[in-house]
């Protein structure tokens, strides 16, 4: 039980049990999920569904963070990716020709891969603050995409490109599976391979690590080109769903709901230890919260209001220093342990 | 003499951290108008006893009176305010502030909300003057020495408040002139009545300025005892058990001179400037090379050019009679050299990871991310040398940000003995910790030697340089001016002497 007390995904857990409890005195029905036409439906599925940009752009912001850095251009890439990718099947002829759909996807893909290159560049080999070097593209990203679509908002009708975001595969929706797959690549290569050990290294103690034989470099300019890639992958997701590419709206505000998912997930954003099931917990908080606002009424004019209250609450129960002076629990054994996790807390809220 | 009542006393205090007993029934007295000096090892309990005392930690048993009246504080800021003030390792003062507003920050004497900047200073000097310190006071901090610093942050520590001074580790960062000079202030606060816990890890000086000592091992309290009627080798004995016949052997093993076998690395006119100057150094098989010199002479900066830390602005590196470039300590890695950096905590250690993740890093770096150990592997090297270097708690699992001093070098040790280098630099290996642990280090430099490995040995101790090095390099100003064979005629003196004067007399 005490184990259980202290493990650091538990208050994650819990906001994430108690907002679906919300859900469910609110909607009839909230979590049945139903077979229909061969898809799954369902309000949770939807959650899901809804969430898998967010996920996706968290999972790379994770190792971003856990490095020591921050990438505020995931939004960004999310519109440049997507506004590439529709520009490209806008300009097939066929606009259902398989071939052409993966081509633009390759391209859009690439692409991202690349800006996540320029800002691991920037951060690692010319040594820019990541905040500031993240910035640059952050801005100037937008005015790229807005450059792709010509300052318009391209429209495509596109069966296959159609499924990245919004169809569906072995009755689950796509998009749910494409996360799946990037979250257990990621698992695997952080937590099986050495990947995840050198991050946290890096993170934890740069100069250190470079010390101790590990070359930070090209780790660190790795893990920004991963978040571009997750990046981009989101905006073929968002831009799928609704068959176009908004170069001005699409993906904004992401990164900071992203950053918010990796440290309600018990990341610190001071770098150093990571944790992808703690990301993914966040994001789906976070998407879940979006979903409460809308079943339980909150007056539109206050939605922002009320969701700022809410992760308010939810940075302070995450953290040890406030839970102690609330529940009158001091000292018993947290003191040296628990400073990373007062930093991050402290940094965000 | 009768003795006064204690103003402070603390009984069968007891403090645990998960997987770890700090403290196990201490009990601790302070009288007024002493210095009273808390010894033990790194990891006895010194500094969580002194952490239950000003209320950062909470007690798990036990209880504290202050004048005869029960206490427990919620932490320093209330402890102060009951006369108890703590001067720690770490200055907490601010450099770019005047020496007067650094005693008065936060309490700054006001007339209508106005900061009174004239009495400020006028009662800043006067404190100082009390405590026999001439001072500018309007000065920046910055300006003055870290002793000075220290002084007028014990003189805040005293304005505050009066009845108890914690100095812990207050002389580590100081030479003998400035000790002389902090040791005149305790003298003058303790005739003032103002009992002081002094903390150090040099013998000479609590001999010098305590008057009565308690000493702990491994959370436990061993004794309390008048110095005057303690010797140092009864102490050391009760600080570290009885390890001490282990340091005296290894002080009698013969220097088995004629063990060189081939030259492993070779410096040749390898200099950077505002480093160190060209030097010529070459380190054989099995050879354990000293170096002496005085802080800042470029010992540690000839061992970072060895390692590829810096980049080398002269000169070639030589490895087994190819010149090879180092230009990143990766490169020097992977031609078997290895660096225990003097920083343990910002150029070693990645505080916030394991044991075990700290011991196989640097194999891990060297496997690079797509080879991991396995983890039974992990496990297993992890746990022989957990157990070969006596590393204590021996859990691998635990944060290496929770170890003593001592221990946290041992994990550094291990991680670069898995990756058997052929050359391992050790840039003061032994500073700061206990010396139990000490005897444990030079032993196992010997038998690395033994074992065919090379060793560049850095130390501020003359004495251990010289007991366990075949030959001595002296450094001064920047300068490798001299290599010495450790023969019968070297001795701590001409080493001293070649130190200052630059040349073997």
């Amino acid at each position: 039980m005490n184990r259980l007390a202290r493990h650091r995904l538990l208050w994650p857990v819990l906001i994430l049990v108690l907002l679906l409890a919300t859900n469910v005195a609110f909607t009839d029905g909230f979590l049945s999920v139903q077979m229909k036409d061969g898809h799954l439906y369902g309000s949770l599925i939807d959650i899901i569904r809804f969430g898998a940009p967010l996920i996706l752009v968290a999972i790379g912001m994770t190792l971003v963070i856990a490095t020591g850095g921050i990438d505020l251009s995931v939004g960004s890439m999310v519109a440049i990716s997507g506004a590439l990718a529709c520009l490209r099947i806008s300009e097939l002829d066929d606009q259902n020709a398989v071939g052409g759909v993966l081509a633009a996807i390759g391209l859009a893909l690439a692409l991202s891969l690349v800006l996540g290159v320029w800002n691991g560049f920037l951060v690692a080999g010319i040594g820019i603050q990541p905040i500031i070097a993240t910035l640059i593209l952050m801005v100037a990203g937008r005015g790229l995409a807005q450059l792709v679509t010509d300052g318009q908002i391209i429209t495509v009708n596109s069966v296959p490109y159609k499924l990245v975001g919004g169809g569906y595969w072995l009755t689950v929706p796509f998009c749910i599976l494409i996360v799946l797959v990037v979250l257990a690549l990621t698992a695997f290569l952080t937590r099986r391979l050495a990947l995840g050990l050198l991050i946290e290294s890096v993170g934890g103690n740069a100069e250190a690590s470079r010390l101790a034989g590990i070359r930070s470099r090209g780790l660190i300019i790795v893990v920004y080109a991963f978040c571009g890639l997750c990046a981009g992958i989101a905006g073929l997701m968002i831009s799928s769903n609704v068959s176009s590419a908004d170069g001005n709206n699409a993906g904004l505000w992401i990164e900071l709901d992203a950053i918010l998912a990796v440290v309600i997930g018990g990341t610190s954003l001071a770098g150093g230890r990571f944790s992808l099931g703690g990301t993914v917990l966040g994001a789906l908080i976070i998407q879940t919260l979006t979903t409460t606002i809308y079943s339980i009424g909150v007056p539109p004019e206050t939605t922002l209001l009320f969701k700022a209250l809410v992760v308010t609450l939810v940075c302070l129960l995450q953290s040890p220093t406030f839970r102690e002076k609330v529940f009158h629990r001091r000292g018993r054994g947290a003191p040296p342990a628990s400073t990373g996790a007062d930093t991050k807390v402290r940094v965000t809220v | 003499m009768a003795e006064p009542d204690p103003i402070l006393r603390m009984i069968g205090i007891s403090k645990e951290f998960p997987g770890v007993k700090a403290l196990t029934g201490v009990d601790f007295r302070l009288l007024p108008g002493e210095v009273h000096a808390l010894m033990g090892e790194n990891g006895a309990g010194k500094s969580t006893l002194i952490k239950v005392l000003t209320g950062v930690y909470d007690v798990d048993a036990g209880r504290i009176e202050l004048a005869g009246a029960p206490i427990a504080f919620t932490g320093p800021l209330e402890a102060q305010r009951a006369g108890i003030s703590t001067v720690y390792q770490e200055l907490n003062l601010c450099a770019n502030l005047s020496v007067a507003e650094n005693i008065f920050i936060g309490r700054e004497p006001r007339r209508f909300g106005r900061i009174r900047w004239g009495e400020t200073r006028r009662r800043a000097a006067e404190l100082l003057a009390r405590l026999d310190l001439d001072l500018d006071v309007s000065a920046p901090l910055s300006s003055y020495s870290p002793a000075v610093q220290q002084m007028v942050a014990i003189a805040r520590a005293v304005d505050i408040s009066a009845s108890v001074l914690i100095l812990d580790e207050p002389t580590s960062s100081l030479d003998a002139g400035e000790v002389a000079q902090l040791f005149r202030v305790m003298r003058r606060l303790k005739e003032e009545g103002i009992a002081i816990l002094f903390v150090s890890h040099f013998l000479d000086q609590v001999y010098e300025i305590a008057d009565r000592m308690t000493i702990l091992r491994n959370g436990r309290l061993v004794g309390e005892h008048l110095t005057a009627e303690l010797s140092q080798v009864e102490l050391v004995g009760k600080m570290i058990g009885n390890e001490l016949a282990d340091l005296e052997r290894l002080d009698e093993k013969p220097k088995d001179l004629a063990r060189t076998g081939d030259v492993i690395i070779e410096a040749r006119e390898l200099g950077r400037a505002g480093a160190v100057q060209p030097f010529t150094l070459s380190i054989h098989q099995g050879e354990v090379v000293g170096l002496a010199g005085l802080l800042g002479s470029g010992r540690t900066e000839i061992a970072r050019l060895l390692f590829g830390a810096d980049h080398a602005g002269a000169g070639e590196v030589v490895i087994d009679g190819t010149p090879v470039s180092l230009r990143t300590p990766r490169a020097a890695t992977a031609r078997g050299i290895a660096f225990c950096p003097e920083n343990r905590r910002t150029e070693g250690l990645i505080a916030d990871l394991t044991v075990r993740e700290n011991i196989v890093l640097a194999l891990a770096a060297a496997r690079g991310w797509a080879r991991p150990i396995p983890r039974r592997r992990q496990d297993e090297l992890v746990e022989k040398y957990i157990g070969a270097l006596r590393i204590n708690p021996p859990n691998p699992e635990q944060l290496v940000r929770n170890l003593s001093g001592g221990n946290q070098q041992k994990v550094l040790l291990a991680r670069w003995l898995i990756v058997e280098p052929r050359l391992l630099i050790l840039d003061e290996p032994t500073r700061g910790i206990d010396v139990g642990a000490k005897a444990e280090i030079q032993r196992l430099v010997v038998s690395l030697s033994d074992g065919g490995m090379a060793v560049l040995f850095i130390s501020a101790e003359l004495e251990e340089v010289l007991r366990l090095s075949h030959r001595v390099g002296v450094l001064r100003d920047r300068h490798l001016v001299a290599q010495l064979p450790n023969d019968d005629d070297l001795t701590v003196d001409v080493l001293m002497e070649t130190i200052a004067s630059g040349a073997r007399p």
